[in-house]
C-alpha cells in the first residue's frame, strides 16, 4: 500500500480531509486507530496505527519460564485463549518429545473447538451491532454463556483459561464435563437457526456486506490473511487440516472454503464454522477415553534443548505461529508470535479503497480483529 | 513432497546458499547481500512458488543479528525457514522483501521497531508500536531504567 499513500500525503486533493477513527471508536472493538482520509463520503486510504496496547510481551518472555509463558499468552488474543495455550504447550512438547496422554488430547481438542465457538459467536453479537442490529448481541452473548458455564465448571475462569500446561492440562475437567458439552450441542443446534433468520436472510444486512470489501485469493495470500477472513477468499489455509496437530488428523472435517471474498462471504464462512465445530464436538466427545492421565510427566523445570522450534495453531481468527529459540536454558532465548490479527489488519487499505466510510465498519468488524493480538 | 526431495531442488535453485534439514523443516542460510535474491528465486520457484510467507522476524545474537523468513508454498504445503545473518551492529541493513511478499512490509517494520534493523528500499519503514525516542527493546544489551524492573538473582 505505501508507496501511493506517501504520495497521497504529500500531494493532497484540496477537495481531501482526514479524520481519526479510534482509538476509542466503538467499532475497533479495542484500542486502534485508522487515520481515514475521506473525499466526502469515500475512502481514500485508510492507516493503521497499533501500538496502544504494546506490552512487549515477546520481552517479557526472554525472562520467563515455559510454564510462566503460557499465563502471557492468554492475553494476546484472549477470544481464542485455549488455542494460544495450546500452541506454546505444543512447541514445548514437540521439543522435548514427550508424549501426551490420548485423554488431554482429546480434552484439549474439545476446549478448542468450544472456544472458536464462543469466539464466533461474540463476533457475531458484535459484527451485527456494528451494523445496526442491536439484537444479535443478547442472542449471541446468550448462548455464548453456556459455553462460559462449561470453562467456569471445569476450570474456575471464563476467558483467560491458562488450563493447559506443558505436558498436559493443569487438572482433570469435571466429571460432568461430557454431559454438558453434549447438553450445549444440542442446545446450539436448535438456536443456529435464529441466527440464520435473524441476520444471514437479512436483507438489509445483504446489502451492508454483499460485494463490499473484496479480496481476491492472491491478495489473501500475500497479505498472509489466514482464518475465515483468508478462506472466505478461497485461500486454503486452515492449520487443521494443512499441518494437523493434536488429534485433528483423526477426525472427520472438512475446510470450509468460500470463493466470493467479500464482506459476506467471511461472514458465512464462520457460520459454516460453527457448524463444523458442532460436528466435531459430537465426535470428539463420543470418542474421548473416560480414564486417563490428565498429564504426562514431566520435569518441574522445563529446558528446551538447545535448537529453533516453530508450532502452527488454527485459532479462532487465523494462523498463530509459536517461534521458539532457546539456548538450552529455563528461559527462552527469543520468543515470537506470529499472530494472525497482525496479518489481517493490514489488508484493511487494500479493502475499502473507493468504498464508503461506512463500510469500513462492515469490513473491519468481517474481519474480526482483536486488537491485543495485533499488538502483543 | 519431501523434504530431501525439496532440499535438492532448491540447492540446485540457490548454489550460494547452504540447504540443510532443519529440526523440523528445510533450512536455507544465504549471505545477507544475495537475500533478495534468494527470496524472489523462491518466491517464483517452477512448481513449488513460495507464495505465502507466514512469518518473518529477528534475533539478537550479541555478535550477529539474524533473521528468518518462514514461508510456504500454498500448492505443495512444504514448510522452509530462510535465515541471513547480519554482522554489523552498529548500522545494521538488509534488503527489504516487501516487493516480493506485501505481508514482509509489517513484519518489517516491526523488526526495525524492536531491533533497529534498517530494510533498505522499504517503502514506509517507520516505528510500528513505540515512540521514535525509545531504543530498540528486544536487542540484548537494551537498558530501560525507567519501564523494566530487573529482579534480584
Amino acid at each position: 500500500m505505501s508507496t501511493d499513500v506517501i504520495k497521497n500525503i504529500i500531494v493532497k486533493d484540496d477537495e481531501d480531509y482526514i479524520i481519526n477513527m479510534g482509538p476509542q471508536h466503538p467499532s475497533t472493538h479495542g484500542v486502534l486507530r485508522l487515520e481515514v482520509c475521506l473525499n466526502g463520503e469515500i475512502v481514500k486510504y485508510v492507516i493503521p496505527h497499533i501500538g496502544y496496547i504494546h506490552r512487549g510481551i515477546e520481552k517479557m518472555c526472554e525472562a520467563d519460564t515455559y510454564k510462566q509463558i503460557i499465563h502471557l499468552t492468554d492475553r494476546m488474543d484472549y477470544l481464542s485463549a485455549h488455542m494460544n495455550n495450546e500452541a506454546v504447550c505444543l512447541a514445548v512438547e514437540n521439543a522435548l518429545e514427550v508424549e501426551v496422554p490420548e485423554r488431554v488430547q482429546y480434552i484439549r481438542a474439545i476446549l478448542d473447538e468450544l472456544n472458536r465457538l464462543a469466539s464466533h459467536q461474540l463476533w457475531w453479537s458484535a459484527f451485527g451491532m456494528d451494523l445496526g442490529a442491536l439484537t444479535t448481541f443478547f442472542y449471541g452473548l446468550r448462548d455464548r454463556e453456556r459455553i462460559l458455564q462449561i470453562f467456569e465448571e471445569s476450570f474456575g475462569s471464563r476467558l483467560l483459561h491458562s488450563f493447559n500446561t506443558p505436558g498436559g492440562l493443569m487438572h482433570d475437567v469435571h466429571p460432568n464435563f461430557q454431559k454438558h458439552v453434549i447438553e450445549f450441542v444440542k442446545y446450539f443446534r436448535k438456536k443456529l437457526p435464529d441466527y440464520k433468520n435473524l441476520l444471514t436472510d437479512n436483507v438489509i444486512f445483504h446489502n451492508r456486506t454483499k460485494g463490499i470489501g473484496n479480496m481476491t485469493r492472491e491478495q489473501a495470500v500475500a497479505f498472509g490473511v489466514t482464518g475465515p477472513s483468508g478462506r472466505g477468499s478461497g485461500f486454503a489455509c486452515d492449520v487443521r487440516k494443512v499441518a494437523p496437530y493434536g488429534i485433528y488428523d483423526k477426525l472427520d472435517f472438512e475446510q470450509v472454503l468460500y470463493k466470493e471474498g467479500d464482506s459476506f462471504a467471511r461472514y458465512q464462512v464462520r457460520m459454516d464454522e460453527m457448524e463444523v465445530s458442532l460436528n466435531l464436538l459430537e465426535q470428539l466427545v463420543e470418542k474421548m477415553p473416560s480414564e486417563g492421565d490428565f498429564t504426562a510427566k514431566m520435569k518441574a523445570i522445563v529446558k528446551l534443548p538447545e535448537g529453533e522450534y516453530y508450532q502452527r495453531v488454527e485459532t479462532a481468527r487465523g494462523e498463530l505461529g509459536v517461534f521458539v529459540i532457546s539456548d538450552g536454558a529455563k528461559f527462552p532465548y527469543r520468543m515470537k508470535f506470529r499472530t494472525p490479527n497482525f496479518s489481517n489488519l493490514f489488508v484493511l487499505n487494500a479493502l475499502s479503497k473507493g468504498l464508503k466510510i461506512a463500510d469500513l465498519v462492515a469490513i473491519s468488524g468481517s474481519l474480526d480483529l482483536v486488537l491485543p493480538d495485533i499488538d502483543r | 513432497m519431501e523434504n530431501t526431495e525439496l532440499m535438492e531442488l532448491i540447492t540446485k535453485v540457490i548454489p550460494y546458499g547452504t540447504v540443510s534439514q532443519g529440526s523440523q523443516y528445510p533450512e536455507i542460510v544465504v549471505p545477507a547481500d544475495k537475500l533478495h535474491e534468494a527470496a524472489e528465486q523462491l518466491r517464483n520457484m517452477e512448481g513449488h512458488p513460495f507464495d505465502y510467507l507466514i512469518n518473518m522476524t529477528a534475533a539478537d545474537f550479541s555478535e550477529k543479528f539474524t533473521v528468518y523468513y518462514h514461508m510456504e508454498s500454498t500448492k505443495t504445503h512444504n514448510l522452509i525457514v530462510l535465515k541471513a545473518d547480519i554482522s554489523d551492529r552498529e548500522k545494521p541493513e538488509v534488503d527489504t522483501v516487501s516487493d516480493i511478499w506485501v505481508t514482509a512490509e509489517f513484519f518489517e517494520r516491526e523488526v526495525f521497531d524492536l531491533f533497529g534493523i534498517r530494510f533498505k528500499n522499504h517503502p514506509d519503514l517507520r516505528r510500528l508500536f513505540l515512540e521514535d525516542d525509545y531504543g530498540f527493546p528486544l536487542r540484548k544489551d537494551f537498558k530501560d531504567e525507567v519501564n523494566i524492573i530487573e529482579l534480584p538473582n
